[in-house]
């Protein structure tokens, strides 16, 4: 059947193909101009940093650049015992060269992270090393502290060469590379990482849990009521919304805390005596509580436009059929309010799992997350490396998250309004 | 086999929904054994309510629903095992047809094979074999109307009520699933309680239509008779085209009255729900029974003048002004007898005083 394949052509002779094309450009032109002060924007605010904050995890150049020749000198070099005369003299000529710069402080600091006692063995060396004579380097250098003589202390310079690191994500989940390199867990009483980890799944399951919970019946209540009090009980959902996130927590600190409203009104029921107020916050109890509160808009409001559109009559059809309320509930309606469980579900998750002021602020020491570390190593150990590292295992971790659903439920079927 | 003429029983049942209006008045409504009954009225008039008071979704505020004897205001919907059809088909959108279908079974505990013959019985019943397991969604309108009604039917209900269920469907599905329904009904006997506001759909399904009105049934009867003998106006002027004049009853005598219209003239009526002179009346008289330049013998004889021609193919429509009714219509047959037709002309029109009913005035 050629004259099916042929290609059709306009009354002028141009094949259809290229004339729609033609026809259609303008308007994709325009469409892309009407969204690219956003794709730029993004470009600016999102793109490039993540693109940044990754490379900054891994980027370990700062050492490579400042030791050139002794990492060049180093490629030939087994590890198994003193490294050659070469090594020792491209090391003094590059720090040489550092201590002209000024930048050996900033070499001490790099190299004692990777081992403690680099800092005084540097020290030394650079008021030693003004009086070195040409040549023989090697027995210079290791006359200067007995530690340059230790070969353990050159394989530490050794592992810093390559200019990209794994190490910062190693430390994000409690591991170090040792230094057989081998990958290995930290000391028990110092794994702190893994305990912020899976504090912050569980919180942010159970805050999902407990907003679900809460939310259907409101959302369920707020789609079948008349429009007269379904408008009000909206504007109480969304009154959160309207309101300072910091205004929210700090009001749950007054609620919550020893002397505060909440446990008063236990003492004055009776449900708690006044001598054995119990702590609400500070821990995960005001952490569980607080961002609850401020969640459940995220539930209801997908639940509430997915409940929107299904037919009063449904429930109807289920019961005069036969079935019990429970069975026309259970068969009927919710599988048809799944996808905006769905999209709640994960909105909550992935939200409960950044979560930051509110944990910060009502979270004490057993209710503070991962992103309260982040934050930390932002702002007052100023490891931004490490905090990028950490930053983008959680995105990681969300993105996981989000294909798991996807295989499980179908990314289709969620439906946010 | 005696039928039991009072299978369903509406006894003085009142429905308010806000303790200031009732919506449905004082209703006594008997349903025999396999009957095709319609609830006929326009929006509002109270008779959806008395299905979904049937059905148990809606509580009488007063009065009790009897079903085959038993009283059921307090059965819950699930226990009184009546098939229903919604107005937009109710299908499980997440269901296969045939899980559509197995679901009144399922809740039943039936067994799976016994599911599946009933599921392949009541899906031929509707010709729709074959579909099983096609979603509600990928079928057209007329065939989730169809599954619909095969779901309502599926576990052998006595009873069926249905809520508008054409209502959604273009003009020409809709006449043939009328007759599709109305096959059904005749086929298996099932009581159907038939709601609609399409006079056409009642009167062609129908044994008995219920007209409502206001909340009030305005006339219970067989579909001919509720077109030939209306017993109030607004009945006449609900189902089909009426020409009315308003007047007073002048001269009472026993099956004819006069009847002085506002501009002066008599005409004969036929007295229906007029009982003494000087009563005001409307005069309710069908279109198709007023005929032009006739030669038969009728005892009312006037002249009007054409205002307006139709042409309907089969027929004419013609407007005129007549005795001060300028809307009056007639229906003029096809044929060759009636060609001098035309605007502005002056043509005889008479009526046999029967069918001109002397009812309630508007």
């Amino acid at each position: 059947m050629s004259s099916e394949t042929e290609k059709i052509l306009t009354t002028d002779g141009i094949p259809l193909e290229v004339s729609l094309k033609k026809a259609e450009r303008k308007n994709k032109i325009k469409a892309f101009l009407l969204v690219a002060p956003l794709l730029l924007f993004l470009l600016i605010t999102y793109i490039f940093p993540i693109g940044d904050m990754l490379m900054r995890s891994v980027d370990d150049k700062m050492v490579t650049e400042m030791l050139p020749k002794t990492f060049k000198s180093m490629e030939k070099w087994d590890g198994k015992e003193l490294p050659p005369e070469e090594v020792f003299e491209s090391f003094y000529l590059d720090f040489q060269k550092l201590v002209e710069e000024k930048r050996d402080g900033k070499l001490s600091t790099q190299l004692n992270y990777t081992k403690n006692g680099f800092k005084s063995i540097l020290k030394k060396l650079r008021r030693k090393a003004k009086n070195f004579e040409e040549g023989n380097y090697k027995e210079q250098i290791m006359a200067v502290h007995q530690r340059w003589a230790d070969v353990e202390y050159w394989r530490a310079i050794q592992r810093r060469a390559p200019a990209y690191t794994s190490q910062k994500y190693l430390k994000g989940i409690d591991m170090y590379k040792n230094e057989e390199g081998n990958i290995v867990s930290v000391e028990e009483d110092r794994r702190i990482h893994r305990i912020l980890w899976l504090r912050t799944l569980e919180i942010a399951f159970f805050v999902t849990l407990l907003c679900f919970l809460m939310a259907y019946p409101i959302a369920h209540l707020l789609a079948t009521l008349p429009m007269k009090y379904s408008n009000l009980l909206m504007i109480c959902v969304l009154l959160p919304f309207w309101t300072s996130l910091l205004v929210r927590t700090a009001s749950w600190m007054i609620l919550l805390q020893q002397q505060g409203v909440v446990n008063d009104f236990f003492v004055m029921i009776g449900l708690v005596a006044d001598d054995s107020r119990p702590e609400m916050m500070f821990n995960k109890t005001g952490t569980y509580v607080a961002m609850t509160q401020i969640l459940l808009p995220f539930m209801v409001l997908p639940l509430y436009s997915v409940m929107k559109t299904i037919s009063p009559s449904l429930m109807r059809a289920g019961k005069s059929l036969g079935g019990t309320p429970f069975v026309a509930f259970w068969k009927v309606y919710f599988p048809l309010t799944i996808p905006g469980i769905g999209a709640g579900c994960l909105l909550v998750f992935i939200l409960a799992i950044g979560y930051y002021i509110t944990p910060a602020l009502v979270g004490g020491a057993s209710g503070t997350l991962i992103s309260n570390q982040i934050a930390f190593h932002m702002k007052s150990t100023l490891d931004w490396s490490f905090a990028s590292a950490m930053g983008l295992m959680l995105l990681a971790g969300v993105l996981a998250i989000y294909w798991v659903y996807n295989k499980l439920v179908g990314v289709d079927n969620i439906k946010l309004g | 086999m005696s039928k039991n003429l009072d299978f369903v029983k509406f006894d003085k049942v009142d429905k308010s929904y806000d303790g200031k209006v009732l919506v449905v008045k004082d209703l006594n409504l008997d349903i025999a054994e396999g009957e095709f009954i319609t609830m006929l009225g326009p929006s509002g008039s109270g008779k959806t309510t008395c299905l979904m008071m049937l059905a148990g979704f809606e509580t009488p505020t007063n009065g009790e629903i009897y079903l085959d004897k038993n009283p059921i205001s307090n059965i819950p919907p699930h226990k009184r095992g009546i098939g229903m059809v919604f107005q937009n088909y109710a299908l499980f959108p997440h269901m296969t047809v045939y899980e559509n279908l197995a679901f009144p079974l399922k809740v039943r505990k039936f067994q799976k094979d016994e599911i599946d013959k009933k599921v392949d019985k009541a899906l031929s019943m509707v010709s729709l074999s074959g579909f099983e397991n096609r979603m509600p969604g990928q079928l057209s309108g007329g065939q989730q109307q169809r599954v619909a009604v095969a779901r309502s039917l599926v576990f052998d209900p006595q009873l069926v009520l249905m809520d508008e269920p054409l209502g959604a469907l273009d003009k020409n599905l809709r006449e043939s699933m009328q007759y599709e329904i109305k096959h059904i009904h005749e086929s298996i006997g099932v009581t159907v309680v038939y709601v609609t506001h399409d006079q056409s759909e009642a009167l062609t399904m129908s044994n008995r239509i219920a007209v409502f009105n206001d909340g009030k049934v305005q006339q219970l009867s067989s579909p001919d008779k509720l077109y030939e003998e209306p017993v109030n106006s607004f009945v006449a002027e609900f189902i089909g085209e009426n020409n009315t004049f308003a007047g007073q009853v002048t001269n009472m005598s026993g099956k004819e009255c006069k009847v002085k219209l506002n501009d002066g003239t008599e005409i004969v009526a036929n007295p229906i729900s007029v009982k003494s002179n000087g009563d005001k009346t409307t005069v309710s008289l069908r279109p198709e029974r007023a005929l032009i330049n006739t030669k038969e013998k009728m005892d009312n004889n006037f002249k009007g003048k054409i205002e307006e021609v139709i042409y309907h193919g089969d027929h004419t429509r013609v407007r005129l002004d007549l005795l001060g009714n300028k809307e009056f219509i007639l229906k003029v047959p096809n044929s060759s007898a009636n060609m001098d037709i035309k605007m502005g002309n002056q043509i005889n029109v008479s009526w046999n005083s029967h069918d001109a009913r002397a009812l309630d005035p508007k």
